[in-house]
């Protein structure tokens, strides 16, 4: 048993945060938050040409063929740092879904442009409010084309094509569609978010060109498993903000003065930032569990899954809050970058199922491993 | 990153399960044995065998194995229902602190017995005045030839009564800093002037005691570290304390939650179907779980040869509080009977009650919750401590309250 990363992963993190540390700056995510991009495109060209796109694909598909424990350093990195680029799309979901469906020929065609940056792929679940089911799903294959409206789809606009998730007479009552965005069929509007740093979208389709992903009738099984994957990849970025937001308080609170002394010195400072690390490194040590579940194909990966985001969610969103708290007047004014880490908290909170939708899965995870 | 067994350490687990398999004792093995007896009689039984404190070295009783397997015998061990836990001051922060600090006739003489369990030793730390401010201690000692002289009292000593030897802490001298004039001893609790009277907890139990020192002549020879570093010496047991009292998980864990949960009903349905029950059971679940995976990520540091530091306050930190939210919350499940406290009529024999009620002490003892966190905001976080009142004074000099 070894509960810790090798050297080799320790030096990739090093380089990961090295890399992001010059090109990555809050002046990069606040260009983005406050201009009229979707994303960072010249910081996007960057981790491409660093490879991270090709992760885990496979080398016969033009990929590295690292594993996902590389995968999760990276995430870390990107989440500490906020990046604007729309690497979890991409990466986590349209990339894994492929790997995970796609028929040798989707493969062989999408896996090496996602590898080489020159597709951005995305994943479109939800239909608006509410928490997504088979049954609430209203996009379908209609006369030959693929109808529907998904929202909010991150990504939507940068993105070159979707994994769509529409509803189908047979299996399970859904089935992957991969469209192309850029067809007269596919309408996309910019949608504003929490976290203007991510470009989402509102994206219609009208009778559109769309293939199956996967089997007729399979999609939410592929759905629900697709989701316990990229949940590990997303805790991994939450813990990574939840460390930067932790370590942006204590830095504020040594330097802030107040009664005469450090605020840092106040227990009620103190404690505060002290709930934090606590927060944090459980999360962090659920996310080495989803890590290696992930890793290694595991049986337990739905409750290593959940039990990684919940406390991830957790943590992020509350050392995102707590900074801002940390900070007073000064965290509530645009000036400061405590909002990047508050907006994008909260914006990963949500945005592959709520610190609820996550709890009931673990719950019932927990009830099938006893259960087998 | 790899949560499986290597070969070895597979060896290991296999010859572990196989010899407790073999040896646990039987509940017919243990009847008419008072907690104590069963207590020895297991760990004896594991010292004969070379299974009690593993990670000693050999002359010493233990077996010098790494972290990792620690951890394996642990999880294992703890597939069986064994008695235990009165060596855990003994074996767990005396020893360390023997270890650390003392001689090699202390190692020899003290060590073995207290692998096998065949002594059994208490912690004087604690005193009315001292507490959380646990170096405002007063209990005096005096050089008088070659021994030393104690008069004072000390508070919250669990086992006292049924301990063999005690480490202490007492102040040598009135006239300088606080942190500097304490020096730290262990001593036999049979000795003349030794007075010890169970305190009666909230549980209903009196686990725990006030002992008064009268005169009580300590040889210097079972002097820890030099005449004024006691409070270095017993950072070493503080430190050794928090990591093993750790986080626990015996008593009201997830699994007897949702046992509970399932049994019951909230509007005819199991409680197990509520989503908010769900989304509590989940939060600890993630808890235990954390904090499971923070202490083997600790073991393998360990192994890597790593001095495990402060951040060993969090399994109690989490675990404490976490404990006493559980049992309040499946005691709420049983609705008006949730006050029930039998153990014919109570749910799992009364064990909620009795872990509600005993909660309490599991964040105080070990230094409280608020204690643990001023540890990591100031020793893992790097954060300043509260101005001090008493910094730069002699000890004689710092006002006090009048309790």
């Amino acid at each position: 048993m070894n509960f810790e990363f090798s050297d080799e992963q320790e030096l990739l993190r090093e380089q990961a945060r090295g890399f992001l540390g010059e090109h990555c700056p809050p002046a990069a995510v606040r260009a983005v938050l406050d201009g009229d991009a979707d994303y960072d495109a010249a910081l996007w060209q960057k981790i491409v040409e660093m490879g991270w796109t090709a992760t885990v694909i496979p080398e016969e598909f033009g990929g590295l063929g690292l594993s996902y424990l590389e995968l999760v350093v990276i995430a870390e990195e990107l989440g500490r740092s906020v990046a604007p680029v729309p690497f979890s799309s991409s990466v986590y979901l349209a990339t894994e879904a492929l790997l995970a469906c796609g028929s040798q020929e989707q493969k062989d065609k999408w896996l090496p442009l996602l590898a080489a940056g020159e597709a951005i792929g995305t994943f479109a679940l939800a239909e608006g409010n509410g928490r997504p089911s088979v049954k609430s799903l209203t996009t379908r294959m209609d006369g030959g084309g693929l109808t529907g409206r998904k929202l909010p789809v991150a990504d939507g606009r940068a993105a070159d094509f979707a994994v769509v998730v529409g509803a189908s007479q047979s299996g399970d009552g859904a089935s992957w569609y991969l469209v192309e965005l850029d067809q007269d069929g596919v309408s996309r509007e910019a949608v504003r978010t929490l976290d203007f740093s991510r470009g989402h979208a509102v994206v219609q389709f009208n009778n559109a060109n769309a293939e199956l992903l996967g089997g007729e009738g399979a999609g939410w099984a592929a759905t629900e498993r697709l989701l316990d994957r990229a949940a590990v990849l997303f805790a991994w970025e939450q813990v990574g903000l939840a460390d930067a937001a932790m370590i942006q308080a204590r830095d504020y609170a040594m330097g802030r003065y107040a009664f005469g002394r450090a605020i840092a010195s106040y227990q009620a400072i103190k404690h505060k930032l002290a709930n934090m690390y606590v927060k944090n490194t459980l999360a962090r040590s659920n996310c080495y569990y989803g890590a290696w579940a992930l890793n290694t194909d595991s049986a337990e990966l739905p409750l290593a899954a959940a039990t990684a985001r919940v406390g991830a969610i957790k943590a992020a969103v509350f050392a995102a809050e707590e900074n801002v708290q940390t900070h007073g007047g000064m965290g509530f004014t645009g000036e400061f970058d405590c909002q990047f880490y508050y907006r994008r908290a909260k914006l990963l909170g949500v945005n592959v199922g709520s610190e609820g939708y996550w709890q009931d899965r673990l719950v019932t995870a927990y009830e099938q491993n006893n259960a087998a | 990153m790899d949560f499986n067994d290597t070969q070895e350490e597979a060896a290991f687990r296999a010859e572990a399960a196989a010899w407790l398999q073999a040896n646990v004792p039987s509940q017919e093995e243990l009847a008419g044995l008072d907690e104590i007896a069963a207590a020895k009689l297991w760990q004896k039984r594991k010292y004969d065998a070379g299974w009690a404190c593993i990670r000693w070295e050999k002359q010493f009783g233990g077996r010098a194995a790494n972290a990792i397997e620690q951890v394996i015998w642990n999880q294992e061990e703890a597939k069986y229902d064994t008695p235990g836990g009165v060596f855990i001051i003994g074996q767990g922060m005396a020893a360390p602190t023997l270890m650390t600090w003392g001689k090699p006739e202390h190692h020899e003489r003290f060590l073995p017995k207290l692998a096998s369990g065949e002594e059994i030793w208490c912690q004087l730390f604690s005193e009315p005045a001292g507490g959380s401010d646990l170096a405002a201690l007063r209990t005096k000692a005096e050089r008088d030839g070659d021994d030393w002289v104690i008069n004072g009292q000390k508070i919250w000593t669990s086992g006292a009564h049924y301990s063999d030897y005690g480490i202490l802490v007492v102040r040598t001298d009135p006239n300088v800093a606080k942190h500097k004039g304490l020096s730290y001893f262990f001593l036999d609790m049979k000795s003349p002037g030794v007075e010890i009277k169970p305190i009666k907890q909230l549980t209903g139990g009196a686990n725990f005691n006030e002992v008064y020192f009268t005169d009580v002549r300590i040889p210097d020879s079972q002097r820890l570290g030099e005449v004024g570093q006691g409070w270095q010496v017993a950072l070493t047991t503080l430190m050794n304390e928090r990591a093993a009292i750790g986080g626990g998980g015996a008593g009201v864990n997830v699994d007897v939650a949702y046992r509970i949960a399932s049994e019951v009903m909230i509007d005819d349905k199991p409680a197990i179907e509520d989503s908010a029950v769900r989304a509590k059971l989940a939060d600890w679940y993630v808890q235990e779980s954390g904090l499971r995976f923070t202490g083997y990520r600790s073991m393998t540091a360990m192994s890597r040869g790593e001095i495990p530091g402060p951040e060993n306050s969090i399994g109690k930190l989490v675990g404490a509080p976490k404990t006493q939210e559980m049992a309040s919350f499946c005691m709420d499940l049983l609705e008006m009977s949730g006050a029930i406290w039998d153990e014919n009529l109570s749910k799992e024999a009364g064990l909620l009650q009795l872990t509600y009620m005993g909660a309490p002490g599991g964040r105080i003892a070990g230094g409280t919750d608020e204690i643990m966190a001023n540890i990591i905001a100031e020793r893992v976080l790097g954060m300043p401590q509260e101005p001090r009142m008493d910094k730069g004074m002699s000890f004689s000099e710092v006002p006090t309250g009048s309790n």
